[in-house]
């Protein structure tokens, strides 16, 4: 017996798919509003990925072609273990490309290649609430939300900037949907969130532990949080890429030695391979 | 000239309990209004239902012409946070303690959209400034401040916006006497100054007699009294009121 | 016209505590005080002076009667309409002087000035001028006066009372406890005062001072109840 056997396809029951996408329904119809959904058990811990593997089981079809990407590589544990059990409960075909992926699930970044009309993009998110470390009160935070009431997530900048000099919040950086719901872009690196904004593939968020859903339809506004006087600023290491040369790719910093030797590499590994493929 | 705030009839019951009935004022610009009683005169109910954060079961509440208990919640924070201040008793329910001294000045700037990280910091320390708090210590926390100092930070906080009507829930209670005394001379040269309407809800007889310009004595959840400040204390007509100041120990 | 003028005043104390008996003090009280005027009141202890310049000032309430001062009826004003009676157009120099703890004296006798809008520098210039003409040496300025001596305190009283002009003023007894060059300067403040049209009603119990400022006197017991 194999494993499609003994499981239902993409080992979610039709009926949690069901609740599923009516909750990814709702988060589309109101870009950046965390939806409520019963999160299932899933068999690995929270901080894998639950909420995300559960929104890629509930949009995967058997066509589908799927790449899973942890830290922008493809071949992480996490990766890998999610990549592999698709390919057991749903026997999609997978891909370490990003051009070739209909659905990508990500922990931590966005590819550097461009997305496509008709890819959706699943992040992985710890903490869906962006107002969290400032008001612990779920009542309050949601009220806040109704009202738009976001004075709070400006004060958490303005902290930033008063202890670093600078807005110092680095991935997980607030941004503000079609100029109405406060959203946490899950922990990318500030650098991707231009990313977000204006983009032909549709975004899933999904939170396993908080039990929320959230989405970015394609093409809608993104706007990262800032001051006039301390603009939002897309950064990354002011390197090139020591295996491609990229300059315009976020950069891992990896210790190769213990004499403080250090090479700056694309934290996107499909896409450095494909430069490298390029250059050859 | 017309009444910044009016009140008629109010009345919260809890249950057959009555929280507070039958009450009716007229507040005017510049006005400093004194809410005295003892515990469970009903006070801290009008209070609440005056401020917004407890709906009256009966009565009418109107702020500069507006119904303010017809008003939507969006419409009521907004003017909580613009034209209304409400400082607390106790500092940690009016301050975000895990936020610096400047961010708790600056978040109802930032809250009515100001977004000029340089302006939010140059007003905060204009803030601090006039409530005492030395400059440098605007990327403090307030838990590393004393009790006096929090509460002048709170009422920083809460005036930054410029407001109108400011309430005001026993401010000096948790403080020591000798820093008591810093603070209401603090907060009577602001209202001076500003030109504030002021509710102030307090035991302490001493307070309403430096900062009030009129009186209020409640119990029972009823206005027993009003008049003029030193008229209710040194002549005060109700069986109750004469109580309360005779009961007032002399040094 | 006359810028006091009292009629069918009565005053009573209730003591509600105290098996709620009722204190007559005082009845038909009738009286008229003219710009430049000053009428002093005369009277045993416990006669009702004090208790009638309260009434006038407003801490006290009558139980009828009206009690008009430059236009406003404090027997039936609004708080708010005593206030700004206080604030514009009426002074008071009581015996005891109630302030705030830890106010420099310089800010405490500016005050009236600066509630009315007077700028700053004026308002603390005026007061320095009144605090030199009371021989309140220099150095006593930036403190309060809450730990002065008695005949300080009433110098910084007298200062805060005249630092305005206003059209009434009540003096409950000016000139105790100061010295003969101090008392000097207080009657001349009041010469002055009334020089410039001031109404006023006081309390002197020195006879000297009181011939020599008072146009009238007032026997309380023509008022007693």
């Amino acid at each position: 017996m194999t494993a499609m056997d003994a499981y239902n396809f993409a080992y979610l029951d039709e009926e949690t798919k069901r609740m599923i996408r009516r909750a990814l329904l709702k988060a589309v119809a109101i870009p950046g509003y965390q939806v409520p959904f019963a999160s299932r058990e899933m068999p690995m811990p929270y901080g894998w990925g639950t909420g995300g593997v559960q929104v890629t089981a509930a949009c995967l079809m058997a066509d589908d072609v799927l790449k899973v990407i942890d830290q922008g590589a493809d071949d992480t544990t996490n990766a890998v273990s999610i990549r592999r059990f698709f390919q057991r409960t749903a026997d999609v075909a997978v891909t370490e490309e990003t051009e070739a992926a209909t659905i990508i699930q990500t922990r931590h970044r966005i590819p550097e290649a461009a997305l496509r009309e008709g890819q959706i993009m699943v992040f992985q998110v710890p903490i869906p609430e962006p107002l969290r470390f400032l008001e612990p009160r779920e009542t309050e935070t949601r009220r806040m939300h109704a009202l738009a009431d976001y004075g709070l997530m400006q004060v958490k900048l303005y902290e930033d900037i008063a202890r670093h000099g600078e807005i110092a919040t680095a991935y997980a950086y607030p941004v503000r949907v079609e100029g109405r719901y406060v959203m946490d872009p899950s922990p990318i690196p500030k650098f991707d969130n231009p990313k977000l904004n204006d983009s032909p593939a549709l975004m899933l968020f999904g939170a396993g532990r908080e039990q929320r859903i959230y989405a970015l339809p394609p093409y809608t506004q993104v706007e990262s949080l800032d001051f006039d006087d301390h603009p939002f600023v897309a950064s990354k290491a002011d390197h090139a890429c020591d295996i491609c040369g990229a300059t315009e790719s976020y950069l891992d910093e990896v210790i190769t030695d213990d004499q403080g030797g250090r090479m700056f590499v694309c934290s996107d590994t499909a896409f450095c391979r494909s430069r490298q493929g390029d250059a050859a | 000239m017309n009444p910044l705030f009016t009140v008629r009839d109010l009345e919260k019951r809890y249950g057959t309990r009555i929280g507070c009935t039958d009450v009716s004022f007229d507040l005017w610009p510049g006005e400093v209004m004194g809410i005295v009683g003892e515990s469970g005169s009903g006070k801290s109910t009008l209070l609440s239902c005056l401020a917004g954060h407890m709906p009256p079961d009966r009565g009418e509440v109107h702020f500069d012409g507006r119904d303010v208990l017809a008003m939507s919640e969006p419409e009521r924070r907004f003017l909580a946070r613009t034209e209304w201040a409400f400082v607390h008793q106790n500092p940690r329910d009016g301050l975000r303690m895990a936020v610096s001294a400047g961010g708790n000045v600056g978040e109802r700037l930032m809250a009515v959209g100001a977004r000029h990280y340089g302006d939010i910091r140059e007003t905060a320390t204009d803030w601090l400034g006039r409530v005492e708090i030395a400059a440098d210590r605007i990327d403090d926390r307030p838990s590393a401040f004393s009790g006096g100092m929090q509460q002048r930070l709170q009422i920083a906080r809460n005036l930054v916006t410029g407001p109108r009507l400011v309430f005001m829930d026993e401010p000096t209670g948790g403080l020591d006497v000798s820093v008591q005394a810093r603070l209401l001379d603090l907060l009577r040269g602001l209202v001076r100054r500003l030109g504030l309407s002021a509710i102030i809800v307090t035991h302490d007889l001493a307070v309403v007699r430096l900062l009030a310009d009129r009186l209020m004595v409640m119990k029972g959840g009823r206005v027993v009294e009003t008049g003029l400040t030193d008229q209710v204390l040194d002549d005060p007509q109700h069986p109750y009121t004469q109580l309360l100041v005779s009961s007032v120990l002399q040094v | 016209m006359n810028v006091i003028e009292l009629t069918g005043v009565s005053k009573t104390f209730t003591l509600h505590n105290q098996g709620a008996a009722v204190i007559p003090v005082m009845r038909d009280v009738s009286l008229s005080v003219a710009p430049g005027e000053c009428v002093g009141l005369l009277g045993a202890s416990g006669a009702g002076k004090s208790t009638l310049m309260r009434m006038l000032w407003g801490n006290y309430l009558a139980a009828s009667g009206r009690i008009i001062i430059a236009g406003t009826d404090v027997a039936h004003a609004e708080p708010r309409e005593i206030l700004a009676l206080r604030r514009d157009r009426m002074a008071y120099v009581s015996q005891f002087l109630r302030v705030v703890p830890r106010v420099p004296t310089l800010d405490v006798v500016a005050e009236p000035l600066l509630v009315t809008g007077t700028p700053d520098e004026t308002a603390k210039a005026a007061a320095a001028t009144l605090l030199t003409r009371l021989r309140i040496p220099e150095r006593l300025w930036s403190l309060s006066p809450t730990t002065f001596s008695g005949g300080e305190q009433q110098r910084v009283n007298i200062a805060r009372g005249f630092i305005r002009q206003v059209p009434v003023m009540l003096l409950d007894e000016p000139t105790a406890s100061l010295d003969a060059a101090n008392r000097e300067t207080v009657l001349t403040l009041i010469e002055e005062a009334k020089a410039r049209g001031t109404a006023i009603v006081g309390i002197f119990h020195d006879e000297a001072a009181r011939d020599r400022v008072c146009d009238r006197m007032i026997d309380m017991a023509r008022f007693a109840a």
